[in-house]
């Protein structure tokens, strides 16, 4: 069987890859999917230690944080049309209308 | 009845606020034909109420405590919406009232033809509420919103005429010194209330004493920050002179008569904590008799006729706290009660005067003034004789007590310095007097086409004024120590220090008060008028030392530079570093310039498809890491990186050193050892 | 724990009738929108306001009910329900100062009032959630609500920079906050609040814990905008139309607080001295910070912005105290914080008119003097958040720093009232700008009806609550009375 701990390093590790990922990326889609590179970390953690603690509970989550995140994608591309649309670009350099 | 009686009293202004401010709010017109008949009647009907209890109380009836409602509670605390009216209240209501209404019939004449007219009575009358409030509250928290009250209404009324930028300057200056006074007060309250789980003055004062020492003195000194902030006492006293932007009725009122004296009223009121403090005591005296020698050095040189007077409230400011800081309660109170009649007076008449000339507040342009505007003039010389402390008149015997009090208490130092300030004081009143109203006149064309005595709504309390500054220092506090207000004030501040003044030293006290007043008036005689030229020669003598007074020790320019830039230019730093951060957050690494953007792509590159290997190239990405926090653009936020990187070293850390035997969570160790097994077989 | 093979009951669909009426409400004015003709959709606002009286009347008669719902996942409890009423009030509001403004926004359209009603039932299922499933679903449903609201305007550009901004920085921090809570559970193997305490009762400082606490630290710390989390909070504030903007500063905030109170105070309570070091760091920080930058800035909605940092700093004291005063400080902050900052938005908002934003702080000069009304309302609501007495800032600010001294915690206390000291500076500077500056032209403020209605409410609860808090102050009393495990 394999030891909990595998998941948890691997959950660890892709969850950093995508905070990287939001961090250093400059096309606001590619953040987007670092984001849910993050949130299936986290889901990974939920069906792993579901699995170890012998309960239902955490892969029940999964389910919820899966139906979520495809709504807030959803939502998120619907913004970010509307952003090139206005600005002709996805880069988040450019979003500089507010005072930073 | 009597419930109904005291609650009038603040009740009256109140109404009389709402009536003017909600009248202006919905544009009536016909306000302006009876907004002065509204405040001034409800001052007068607050004047007549206070009067009542005062004859009440002096009659020998105890004081008056009433509780209206419940207003903050929780914790075991209770606060209440209460009055407490004893014999201090009553002192201070007289005062209030009486000086305020004389103020209000004053300024129908004063501001008549202002724009603003029915505002500036809602204010006045918001204003006098608020100071009621102040001395009618029987808590601390009560205190408080009316000491917040009275400084809101200061920095609206200095600001009254924001027309000019130097007047809505003012007020915020004041608002903002003051600001920084009442959070010092504030946390005095809360140490107050932790100490008695109480904020009554009923509950609180008497248990003083079961205050240790140390808390004591951090409660008084707390709310003694308070008090130098409301009351203008170094190091806050900067913001006063400014004040004198606003009208003069409000100078008067405000900033002379009561206002300013709430710093003294509220360490009088907490005696009892000051008791258990001595060097809060020793605190309040010295800061008193500093401010009054300092102020009073300022006064001599400046040429504004209201700035004089305003340097000169804070010198005699600054006698009430040194004898309060003395233990002469009484004194205080007493000096707190004559200048509110002669301070007003003199601030009243040089309205009158500044509105004889249209406007003109230069000394230098005045003199000649005596026979042009003769009530005046006469009542402008009993202020100045009061406040320069010549005896029968009223300023001699309070400021002579308090005098007495430092030299029979051992403060010998004190005493000089207060002595050295009434001279000051008796020469600079002087050379105002001789300036405005003597000698030749300097008056500019225009100013002498409009020159006029003032009408008799605005000469009329300038003689009640003259009368009561006249008579009311030997009314009150005849004989010298054990005069009338002692005996009335005995039973809230006791009747210590009373008898200690052994005759001779008192003698000789009151013999140097007077000679020092008759030296500074014989200085100023001699040099502005017997010999016009020697003040000229005098100031040519003392360049530096003349300029150092004219531009007031350059305090203001020290605390611009001191406090108030520094806290804008933090403000502009972090508001840059928040623009900055946030931009790096979201723009990530690669902006602007070419090698970090490959540097970026690089890392990416090697994550994504290096991903399945990362912990191989941990240490290399670190590098690289560590690389562009030095690389220029990147530190603006490194920070984030930093921050996420700490967090997941602590992950590892911690996972390092938990407890193998901890409760049950299993699993964590597990994956504890697992990290810990790589660590071992990777072989740092 | 979810019961294997429960039914739902009828009394579990009793306790969540407010949400379902939320949420059920808002559906149905997505129908009614594509039926109304275009003219009338000021109706859906009257809809809306319909549908939150019947929620807040359906609250009013669970006020006092105590009850687990759906297998403890929904907690119904007097401290929920206080909060929901102020959501509602909160919405209500907010829906009063729109319907005008959105038309001059050009947004005027049937979604605005459905998502607004949307991420108000999400702040409700947060503040009942018995479960950090509840507690995630609650938060999505009204971020996700909130980034379409802040958008909404896609003729313009600002808006929609601010809802891509809002967007990538709030799924951000949800994911951390998600990946916190899989940690919670991998610690306790549960994600039932109570269950996870009770688990954590005798653990002391595992390791793991102190993880997921600093992640769901960071999620409920950028819902607040809590210094170093705050960033996003000027640009989006900034950006939003202003009546999503005032939405968003008091709704979410008083949510997230109430569900981080709950979290932090019964979940990690047992391990309070942990955290609290860190929160006090933060809350100084907070304050420091959101009070320092506020000087300096030029438009009025980036100014409430760093105040509303501020305001997070302030009111994190009553966290850091917890127990009973804490916990009723925090409540009462937050009912009084949602009105005058609500009020000083109002204020901005009716600003706004065709062409003209009067977002800057000078665009507000002599307004005494045009609008002396609006002006009188302003000094109100900038006196009241500089907690200044007697409004009700005061009694707000004066609760929470007592509980910090009642704690022991005496330099949190001072460095609350200093700071907010400072405050009166920035917040003057607004009175100084109104009363004390000549208009540069005529002032023309967007006044409707329902703006009226708004400010004169908000004004006068200000007014009242501090002449006379006894009520509020006895409400959130009973409120926390069944609130189990406070520390």
């Amino acid at each position: 069987m394999v030891p909990l701990s595998y998941y948890v390093i691997l959950s660890a590790i892709v969850f950093v890859i995508g905070l990287a990922g939001v961090l250093i990326r400059r096309n606001i889609v590619i953040i987007l999917l670092s984001i849910e590179l993050m949130l299936n970390a986290a889901n990974i953690n939920f069906v792993a230690f579901s699995h170890y603690a012998e309960t239902i509970v955490g892969q029940v989550f999964v389910f919820f944080v899966m139906t979520v995140a495809a709504a807030e994608v959803t939502v998120g591309l619907a913004i970010v049309i509307a952003l090139y649309r206005r600005r002709a670009t996805l880069n988040v350099e450019e979003l500089t209308l507010l005072k930073w | 009845m009597i419930t109904a009686l005291a609650w009038s009293i603040p009740a009256l202004p109140l109404a009389g606020a709402l009536v003017n401010g909600l009248g202006g709010l919905f544009g009536f017109t016909w306000l302006r034909r009876v907004s002065h008949f509204v405040a001034v009647g409800a001052s007068g009907l607050a004047f007549a109420g206070a009067l009542m209890l005062f004859l009440r109380l002096s009659a020998g009836a105890p004081p008056i405590t009433l509780t209206l409602y419940q207003w903050i509670f929780g914790a075991g605390l209770h606060v209440h919406v209460g009055l407490l009216i004893d014999q201090l209240t009553a002192i201070m209501l007289m005062v209030i009232t009486g000086v305020g209404s004389l103020i209000h019939l004053y300024s129908v004449g004063y501001m008549h033809d202002d724009p603003g007219y029915p505002r500036f009575f809602t204010y006045l009358n918001l204003f006098m509420f608020s100071m009621l409030v102040l001395v009618m509250a029987d808590n601390y928290l009560l205190f408080f919103v009316g000491w917040e009250g009275v400084g809101l209404c200061s920095y609206l009324l200095i600001a009254f005429w924001y027309e000019k930028t130097s007047a809505a300057q003012a007020g915020t200056k004041a608002f903002v010194v003051n600001r920084i006074g009442d959070a010092g007060f504030l946390l005095g309250v809360f140490f107050i209330f932790t100490s008695f789980g109480s904020l009554d003055y009923a509950t609180v004062l008497p248990r003083a004493g079961e205050l240790t020492t140390a808390a004591a003195t951090a409660i008084t000194l707390l709310l003694l920050v308070g008090a130098v902030g409301k009351s203008a006492q170094l190091p806050l006293y900067t913001w006063l002179p400014d004040a004198m932007e606003g009208p003069t009725p409000v100078s008067a009122l405000i900033h002379a008569a009561t206002m300013v004296t709430a710093g003294v009223y509220m360490v009088v009121r907490n005696h009892a904590l000051y008791a258990m403090a001595p060097f809060s005591m020793e605190t309040v005296a010295v800061i008193g008799g500093v401010t009054a020698i300092f102020a009073a050095s300022i006064g001599l040189v400046q040429y504004d006729i209201k700035r004089v007077l305003a340097y000169s409230t804070v010198s005699q400011l600054g006698y009430m706290f040194m004898a309060a800081g003395l233990g002469a309660y009484a004194a205080a109170i007493f000096h707190l009660m004559t200048h509110a009649f002669f301070k007003a007076l003199l601030f009243l008449a040089a309205g009158s005067v500044i509105h004889a000339l249209g406007g003109e507040q230069d000394i230098r342009k005045m003199g000649g003034l005596w026979s042009k505007i003769p009530v005046t003039a006469w009542t402008f010389l009993i202020g100045t004789i009061a406040i320069a402390g010549i005896p029968p008149l009223a300023g001699f015997w309070s400021k002579d007590e308090i005098l007495n009090a430092a030299l029979s208490g051992g403060h010998p130092i004190l005493w000089l310095l207060g002595l050295t300030a009434a001279c000051m004081t008796a020469f600079y009143m002087f050379r105002l007097f001789f300036l405005t109203f003597k000698g030749p006149s300097r008056l500019t064309h225009e100013a002498e086409h409009h020159l006029h005595e003032s009408p008799l709504v605005m000469t009329g309390p300038l003689m009640a004024l003259a009368v009561l500054s006249v008579i009311g220092g030997a009314l009150a506090g005849y004989p010298s120590e054990a005069g009338w207000i002692h005996h009335f004030l005995a039973p809230v501040v006791g009747a210590h220090a009373e008898e200690e003044a052994a005759g001779g030293s008192a003698l000789f006290g009151v013999a140097a008060s007077i000679i020092v007043a008759l030296l500074g008036l014989t200085i100023a005689w001699v040099m502005y008028l017997l010999r016009p030229g020697l003040a000229e020669a005098g100031l040519a003598r003392f360049t530096q030392a003349h300029r150092l007074l004219l531009n007031k020790y350059w305090v203001d320019e020290l605390y611009d530079l001191l406090v108030v830039n520094p806290t804008k230019a933090l403000g502009r730093v972090w508001d840059w570093f928040d623009a900055t951060v946030i931009d790096g957050a979201v723009n990530g690494v690669g902006r602007g310039t070419g090698r970090c953007a490959a540097l970026s792509t690089w890392i990416e590159t090697h994550i994504i498809y290096g991903s399945l290997n990362l912990t191989g190239y941990a240490n290399h990405i670190m590098a690289r890491l560590l690389r562009l926090v030095q690389s220029g653009l990147v530190h603006h936020y490194a920070a984030i990186f930093l921050v996420g990187l700490f967090l997941l070293a602590n992950l590892l850390w911690w996972l390092n050193h938990a407890d193998p035997g901890g409760d049950g969570l299993v699993v964590w160790n597990q994956a504890a050892s697992f990290i810990n097994s790589l660590r071992r077989g990777g072989g740092s | 724990m979810i019961p294997q093979a429960s039914m739902i009951t009828s009394a579990d669909l009793t306790a969540v009738l407010p949400e379902l009426i939320i949420s059920v409400g808002a559906c149905l004015l997505l129908l009614v929108d594509l039926v109304l003709p275009k003219p009338a959709r000021d109706w859906l606002a009257y809809l809306s306001l319909v549908i939150l009286a019947a929620a807040g009347a359906a609250t009013l008669q669970l006020a006092t009910a105590q009850a687990e719902a759906f297998g403890g996942l929904f907690i119904l409890d007097p401290y929920s329900s206080y909060f929901k009423l102020l959501l509602y009030l909160a919405t209500g509001l907010t829906i009063l100062l729109s319907i005008r403004y959105i038309q001059i926004e050009r947004i005027h359209l049937g979604e605005y009032y459905a998502f607004l009603l949307f991420s108000t039932s999400g702040l409700m299922m947060m503040v009942s959630s018995g479960d950090l499933i509840t507690i995630f679903l609650g938060l999505e449903l009204a971020s996700v609500s909130l980034y379409i609201l802040a958008g909404l305007n896609r003729h313009e550009l600002r808006p929609i920079e601010a809802s891509a901004k809002y967007f990538v920085l709030g799924s951000l921090s949800a994911a951390i906050f998600l990946y916190g809570m899989s940690l919670l559970f991998g610690a306790t193997g549960t994600t039932h609040l109570s269950t996870a305490a009770a688990a954590l009762a005798h653990g002391q400082g595992d390791p793991v814990l102190v993880m997921a606490m600093i992640f769901l630290l960071v999620g409920f710390g950028f819902k607040v905008a809590v210094v170093p989390f705050h960033m996003w909070t000027p640009d989006v504030y900034e950006g939003a139309p202003t009546s999503v903007t005032a939405y968003m500063s008091v709704a979410v905030k008083a949510a997230t607080f109430a569900v981080f109170l709950r979290v932090f105070l019964e979940v990690f309570g047992s391990i309070k001295p942990q955290w609290t070091g860190w929160l006090i760091g933060l809350s100084v920080a907070t304050m420091v910070l959101g009070n320092l930058a506020a000087i300096v800035q030029q438009n009025i909605k980036r100014m409430l912005a760093y105040s509303s940092i501020a305001h997070a700093g302030y009111a994190m004291i009553g966290l850091i105290v917890g127990g009973e005063l804490g916990t009723m400080s925090l409540m009462l902050y937050m009912a009084i914080y949602v009105l005058m900052n609500l009020g000083a938005f109002g204020v901005v908002i009716l600003m706004r008119r065709a062409g003209v934003m009067g977002e800057q702080i000078s665009d507000l000069s002599g307004l005494a003097k045009e609008h002396p009304a609006a002006a009188l309302a302003m000094l109100i609501f900038m006196f009241s958040l500089a907690g200044i007495p007697p409004t009700a800032g005061f009694v707000a600010k004066f609760y929470l720093f007592m509980a910090a001294v009642d704690a022991g915690l005496v330099w949190l206390a001072v460095a609350g009232v200093l700071l907010s000291a400072v405050s009166a500076y920035y917040y003057l500077r607004v009175v100084m700008v109104m009363y004390m500056k000549e208009p540069a032209g005529p002032i023309e403020l967007a006044w409707s009806p329902s703006a009226v209605a708004a400010l004169v409410i908000v004004v006068a609860a200000t007014v009242i609550i501090g002449l006379y808090p006894a009520p509020l102050v006895g409400y959130t009393q009973d409120a926390i009375l069944h609130l189990s495990n406070l520390r």
